[in-house]
């Protein structure tokens, strides 16, 4: 039985949680206050995974870029090539919140959506 | 002159949830005046998630919780912005003084006002480094509007002093936008931002924190060439002989924020201390009767959760006043920090007969651990809360029942018991 420490990053609170292992596999955890906290640990000793929050390029918007969100959580080991990918993504105003501006990112199953509306300004 | 219920200085996420809040508490005349060309204030560059848990049960970004706050006033005839204005000033008897392209200089009555003009990054003259003043040195909220909104990145590769939550997110985006950051430095020997953000900001981009370390000297002439960082001792003074230096072209500091209060002051407003922010009661009111204050302006927040949470209350309390409907105060209580509480919102209660909900925001002078946070008044112990964790970098709140604040009279303390 093997035991790590980590802190929850569900929300700011960040619980300190003590998750057991068991023969290299998810046994139990405490230290959490909700279930939340109690699904990172599973996912974060299993296979640990992060939010995307970065910017695209926007046409005719009040400005130059507009910020986007992965809807879920993303594979860790993939974030730097998802952030690379959106470095290139143009898209052009109006934009709703949560309108996808990129669906299935890099086949991995998750969207990248718009965190913000923007009108045309040119309109 | 134009007359209004409730007249609102700032429209960030504490003058939008105020403006909500006086909407909702019957106020039939409420002006929200922005300087920014939109409304949402700092949230709109601070593009990442893990706002709103509290307020809106819900994980949101930055712009996602100022769009949701937006969205709560917009179309109501009862609420008015104005942005692109600038306020130039507030007077004790409720007159606010404004100035924007279409109409000029311009003032507007107030039943009551209410205060939310936020707070601003101290800069490099705030600490002092030597050296030459080279290009290349920006504050990290600079540096986050320039890459977040206006597409710009302010260097490649990047140290960055101070490991507040701001500090700590740009080394996140910097790292995202493909920068090297190099170190972050931190003068404390504990990080003053939230664990979250140590974890997924600095450890997932194995990013270097030096604790008890700070910036003696910021090399290079016409743009930034590389920072000597030192070893402090427990008096934060540099430790001679620890001194090396590491390479970057842009140094980015999160050393701390402060309550922007050139109005209130100007206005008369009380500014208390170690808060540096109005002096308020469990209403928000400040010392100048019908004005009211909440959120950064008051003191600083980690969560713009309590931000809203602080803002409804001021604006419920002015919606009540301008209505005439607010329940007079007969008992005046000084709240004062004791025993490890550095700090406490609100500075004094007025309560009514047979007292009132009150909740307080305090903050710890160090970090620990299993602690029994205790509210007393004349030797009494009037409410406790065990606290398994607290930190300087994260505001402890608690709420006390109405019960409670009746049997307060003259002072109460805050403080942790004693081991």
């Amino acid at each position: 039985m093997e035991t790590k420490v980590m802190n929850c990053i569900m929300c700011p609170m960040g619980c300190e949680m003590t998750v057991t292992l068991e023969n290299g596999k998810f046994a139990a955890v405490t230290g959490n206050s909700c279930p939340r906290g109690a699904r990172y640990a599973e996912s974060e000793v299993t296979d640990p995974r992060r939010m995307l929050t970065t910017t695209v390029r926007i046409k005719g918007g009040l400005l130059p870029l507009l910020p986007v969100v992965s809807a879920d959580v993303l594979p860790k080991g993939k974030i730097a090539d998802c952030a690379a990918y959106l470095r290139n993504v143009v898209v052009e105003a109006p934009v709703q919140a949560g309108d996808v501006i990129v669906p299935d990112i890099l086949g991995l199953g998750v969207d990248i959506v718009a965190s913000r509306a923007m009108e045309n300004v040119n309109d | 002159m134009e007359l209004y219920d409730v007249v609102i200085v700032g429209g960030g996420p504490g003058g939008l949830s105020a403006a909500y809040s006086a909407y909702r508490n019957g106020a039939k005349k409420i002006l929200v005046i922005e300087r920014d060309r939109e409304l949402g204030g700092i949230l709109q560059q601070c593009i990442h998630n893990g706002f709103g848990l509290h307020h809106f049960k819900e994980e949101l970004t930055g712009p996602g919780y100022a769009g949701r706050c937006i969205a709560l006033i917009q179309d109501k005839p009862e609420i008015r912005t104005l942005t692109d204005t600038m306020v130039l000033s507030v007077s004790k008897d409720k007159k606010v003084t404004a100035v924007n392209p279409e109409r000029g200089l311009f003032t507007v009555q107030g039943k009551t006002v209410i205060l939310t003009m936020g707070c601003r990054e101290r800069t490099r003259g705030a600490i002092r480094t030597a050296g030459e003043r080279p290009a290349g040195v920006f504050t990290a909220g600079a540096a986050q509007r320039m890459v977040n909104m206006e597409g710009y990145l302010p260097g490649k590769k990047i140290v960055i002093l101070g490991s507040g939550d701001i500090g700590l997110i740009m080394a996140r985006r910097m790292s995202l936008e493909g920068c090297k950051v190099q170190a972050v430095c931190e003068i404390c020997p504990y990080s003053n931002g939230l664990t979250r953000n140590m974890v997924q900001c600095l450890y997932d981009f194995d990013i270097p924190l030096y604790l008890s370390h700070t910036i003696l000297k910021i090399k290079g002439r016409d743009r930034v060439e590389g920072v000597t960082v030192a070893k402090v001792d427990e008096k934060m003074q540099p430790v001679p002989g620890t001194e090396f230096d590491i390479e970057c072209d842009t140094l980015l500091l999160s050393v701390g924020l402060i309550p922007e209060n050139e109005l209130s002051m100007a206005a008369g407003v009380e500014i208390a201390p170690f808060t540096n922010g109005p002096r308020v009661d469990q209403r928000r009111q400040t010392n100048l009767p019908g004005i009211y204050a909440a959120g950064n302006v008051v003191h600083v927040h980690d969560l713009v959760d309590f931000v809203s949470d602080e803002a409804e209350i001021a604006g419920k309390f002015a919606a009540l006043e301008a209505q005439g409907n607010l329940v007079p105060a007969v008992n005046t209580v000084e709240v004062s920090p004791v025993n490890g509480i550095r700090t406490c919102v609100p500075q004094v209660l007025h309560l009514p007969e047979g007292g009132e909900p009150v909740r307080l925001f305090m903050r710890a002078g160090a970090p620990d651990r299993k602690v029994t946070l205790e509210v007393k008044c004349g030797g009494e112990v009037l409410v406790k809360k065990i606290l398994p964790v607290v930190k300087p970098s994260e505001m402890i709140t608690l709420d006390i029942p109405a019960a409670k604040t009746a049997l307060m009279h003259d002072k109460i303390t805050v403080g942790l018991q004693a081991k």
